[in-house]
């Protein structure tokens, strides 16, 4: 019997990109450190570590939608995938709780004996925040209406409409990379700076790192596109297309907590620029 | 459990075993790009052993120094490791060093791969009669992301680390220590390690759930399982909802190091606390993803040599979701002394004491197991028996600390060492060596010796209980903890606590014995060489198990009962 597979698991040949993957990481990583400390070679390692780790993501998942091609995602490899993905993002809301409780922590308990700080928040050292119902608000409204134009691309894949899937997935591309612009645009006017006190680290970490999983969720949306032009995806059959929708959503609703909390509710009181 | 497989220890033809090994890949194939979760789980349990000797050496240098008042071997030990001419400052930050070390690599890359990666990846499949895991490349990434953490914390020990070389901020890496309190590259690397060995958990946490949600064989329904899978279960859910708040908390350290924000920085109103609640909001479940495990081992060993189904079944199941839950809102019970609340205080408290309920549930429930069962000394069952009795020390003693109050007198003393190393080193490490002689033979076709596993259980346990038990001595009379020196009123029990170790490490090098014995003169282990009360699907395999199991999937008969 040995050799003859009664079930519909997928089982794997052996494969080489955790092993370049992990150590890419690592090379990353040691390479940050040498470029943090100014160290000669801290820019080429960090360099190489990362087109390591992009090399990786490019190979394991073109290997993951050949795979699909060949028919390995029976029903249930493919429910592995959704509860993947979901655990994934679950994760993810995680790692940025840790975000909302620095920003909370210092927001509700602002430092008394600290001098830049003055037991207010904003920080007293802050001279003005930025307008949350200008063009944070634009970007509230740039997101959310990404998020009803991938769900057009969805209903457009379910009914069979490729037309529908390319043109809501271009919007919700294009919207993200508007969002994206709005954003650096705002970091470059800010009138706060990078660090320096509370404000100015809490702000710029939670947004800066929303902003990196914009920038990610982009990509598996463009990923997607192209797949859509290759032909992939069915009716019945798109799990691909679905991550990156539920990944869309879930920047999306970071993203209305970092608006209510962290630029209107953070900012309330405080010099408007 | 009644099972029926098509794979039996009967059904064994010498045709059969010839293919398997047909099938397996070459040397570097096999190790090296692995797919296959017994391979995988192999490889974190070589990891798990070498980073066993490295910590553990780490803590005998700590014993060595510790043996008496006064400075004695440091200097050697920082010429050791390669500082010519170590300065007064420099050998005392090798203290710190050795500390840190320790503590980091016995809980990421010693307790944690073996346990989970190893025990975890070979049983969770077999138990629940699946083929692999779902995901057999991410599981391999978890391993060399873990092997890739603890590379970069071994480079952290030759890099500048202010003082000098590595990073000594402790394993809880408080903050300004950890910020400000330690230049140089050293303390960046040692962070690093925790966020690439937290990346590859996580994705083994997804691994394990995906799996045991979704991969049980026909007819074993969620409350089928066995109480070892449950256990995975929890441990993968704590694993997957608290590294990345650790993840986070890391990070600021590392931009608070070298970006210039101020999270843990109060000339810029940062909140060195604040490090604290994100550290141990981690740190707390991180206790119970150490030892969920390991009561998940024990109760399968208890059963199976008693031949009965463990006592209280849903219950026992049931105590470590409590466990699991509960171990997420007790976190500043790590932080009585940080001029918290005396209402906080109290919530804490009571939070942390409820978690004793659960613990009873499973403590009186293993004794019920073995009540009125038929018995069978072997090994495992010693210590799982021992595991019971230290594992319980361990939890009076946290009973004791989780009073605010009380932890005020002996917080960061060596009473609280003792605590955690009972439920730690007498706990979890006593769960791996029950775990690894009940399963041993099942994964090399090797049987060890009974003797050398008795004799060793008996040294481990004269040896950790004299090791350990006089710190408690130590921190009631205010011996405080990470300290390389001391006053002359604690030379005694410390002079006994050292001894303790010499007698725990002859315990290991009787180990290694065994192993040496049983891959060379060991007896070919059978299918189920533990009889009649070993029911799990693993014992319907044979020893070791083929290369791909279950290529017809397993059906479990409903019998009405566990």
């Amino acid at each position: 019997m040995a050799g003859i597979k009664n079930h519909d698991y997928h089982i794997l040949p052996p494969d080489i990109w955790p092993l370049i993957g992990a150590f890419s990481a690592l090379t990353m990583t040691s390479g940050l450190v040498l470029f943090m400390h100014d160290l000669s070679g801290g820019p080429l390692v960090l360099g190489l570590g990362i087109a390591g780790l992009i090399a990786t993501f490019f190979v394991w998942f073109s290997n993951i939608v050949n795979e699909a091609h060949a028919g390995d995602h029976t029903p249930v490899v493919q429910l592995h995938l959704r509860y993947g993905m979901i655990l994934f993002i679950a994760s993810e809301v995680m790692f940025f709780v840790g975000w909302f409780w620095a920003f909370f922590d210092f927001a509700l308990f602002p430092n008394v004996l600290s001098e830049a700080v003055g037991g207010v928040f904003p920080p007293k050292s802050v001279e003005a925040v930025m307008d949350p119902f200008d063009l944070p608000l634009l970007n509230t409204l740039i997101l959310l209406c990404s998020g009803t134009t991938v769900t057009w691309a969805h209903h457009s894949l379910i009914h069979g409409d490729r037309d529908g899937l390319k043109k809501g997935l271009w919007l919700t591309i294009l919207l993200g990379m508007l969002f994206t612009s709005v954003q650096v645009y705002e970091y470059v006017h800010a009138p706060f700076p990078f660090g320096v006190n509370t404000y100015g680290s809490s702000f710029y970490m939670a947004t800066g790192f929303h902003g990196f999983h914009v920038l990610v969720g982009t990509i598996f949306l463009i990923v997607c596109l192209k797949r859509t032009y290759n032909g992939d995806f069915t009716p019945r059959q798109h799990f691909g297309f679905e991550a990156a929708a539920w990944y869309w959503h879930f920047v999306d609703v970071v993203w209305l907590f970092l608006f209510v909390a962290v630029y209107v509710w953070g900012g309330w009181g405080a010099t408007i620029h | 459990m009644a099972t029926s497989a098509p794979e039996s220890t009967h059904g064994q033809t010498t045709d059969h075993a010839h293919d398997d090994h047909d099938h397996k890949p070459r040397f570097f194939a096999r190790w090296f790009m692995s797919t296959n979760h017994k391979d995988i789980g192999t490889l974190y349990l070589i990891l798990a052993i070498f980073g066993g000797i490295v910590g553990g050496a780490f803590s005998g240098m700590m014993r060595m120094e510790l043996a008496e008042p006064g400075i004695q071997y440091l200097d050697f030990f920082a010429r050791l490791l390669g500082t010519e001419n170590p300065s007064f400052v420099e050998t005392l930050h090798l203290w710190n060093v050795l500390i840190t070390a320790h503590g980091l690599i016995m809980v990421f890359f010693m307790v944690m791969p073996a346990i989970i990666g190893g025990f975890g990846n070979w049983f969770v499949p077999l138990m629940i009669g699946a083929p692999d895991m779902a995901f057999p490349r991410m599981n391999n990434i978890s391993f060399w992301m873990t092997a890739a953490g603890f590379i970069s914390l071994l480079i952290s020990a030759f890099v500048p680390g202010g003082y000098g070389n590595g990073a000594g901020i402790g394993w809880t890496a408080y903050a300004p220590l950890s910020t400000y309190g330690s230049q140089g590259l050293s303390t960046d690397f040692a962070i690093f390690s925790l966020h690439l060995a937290g990346a590859g958990s996580i994705m083994g946490a997804i691994n394990f759930i995906t799996t045991i949600l979704n991969m049980r064989a026909p007819g074993m329904t969620i409350h089928k399982m066995p109480l070892f899978v449950w256990s995975m279960l929890v441990t993968a859910f704590l694993l997957l909802l608290s590294l990345p708040v650790l993840a986070a908390a890391i990070t600021m350290l590392i931009t608070d190091r070298n970006f210039g924000t101020t999270f843990f920085d109060p000339a810029g109103g940062g909140d060195p606390v604040l490090f604290q609640h994100l550290f141990w909001f981690f740190g707390h479940p991180e206790v119970y993803i150490m030892i969920l495990p390991g009561f998940g081992i024990i109760s399968q060993v208890i059963s199976t040599f008693s031949k009965k189904p463990v006592f209280g079944y849903l219950g026992m199941a049931y105590a470590m979701v409590a466990i699991g839950v509960v171990g997420f809102i007790v976190w500043a019970h790590h932080m009585y002394t940080t001029g918290m609340s005396v209402n906080t205080k109290m919530y804490f408290t009571a939070a942390t004491m409820v978690i004793a309920v659960p613990t009873g549930i499973k403590i009186f429930s293993w004794i019920a197991t073995m009540w009125g069962g038929s018995l069978e000394f072997k090994s495992p069952m010693v210590w799982a028996m021992g595991f019971i009795f230290l594992f319980t020390m361990g939890g009076v003693t946290g009973v004791v600390l989780a009073n605010g109050g009380v932890d005020d007198i002996v917080h960061d003393t060596y009473y609280v060492v003792a605590h955690f190393h009972y439920v730690l080193s007498l706990g979890a490490v006593t769960a791996l060596f029950c775990g690894f002689f009940y399963w041993f033979p099942k994964m090399s076709g090797k049987m060890h010796s009974e003797f050398l596993a008795h004799l060793q259980f008996w040294v481990f346990f004269v040896g950790v209980n004299t090791l350990f038990f006089p710190q408690h001595f130590l921190g009631l009379q205010g011996m405080p903890r990470r300290y390389p020196d001391y006053a002359e009123a604690y030379a005694y029990w410390n002079g006994v606590s050292s001894i303790g170790y010499s007698i725990m490490a002859i315990s290991l090098v009787i180990w290694f014995v065994n192993i040496i014995y049983a891959y060379t003169m060991g007896k070919k282990a059978e299918g189920n060489y533990w009889g009649e009360g070993a029911t799990t699907l693993e014992w319907t395999l044979t020893s070791p198990p083929p290369f791909h199991q279950f290529e017809t999937l397993p059906v479990i008969e409903d019998k009405g009962h566990h």
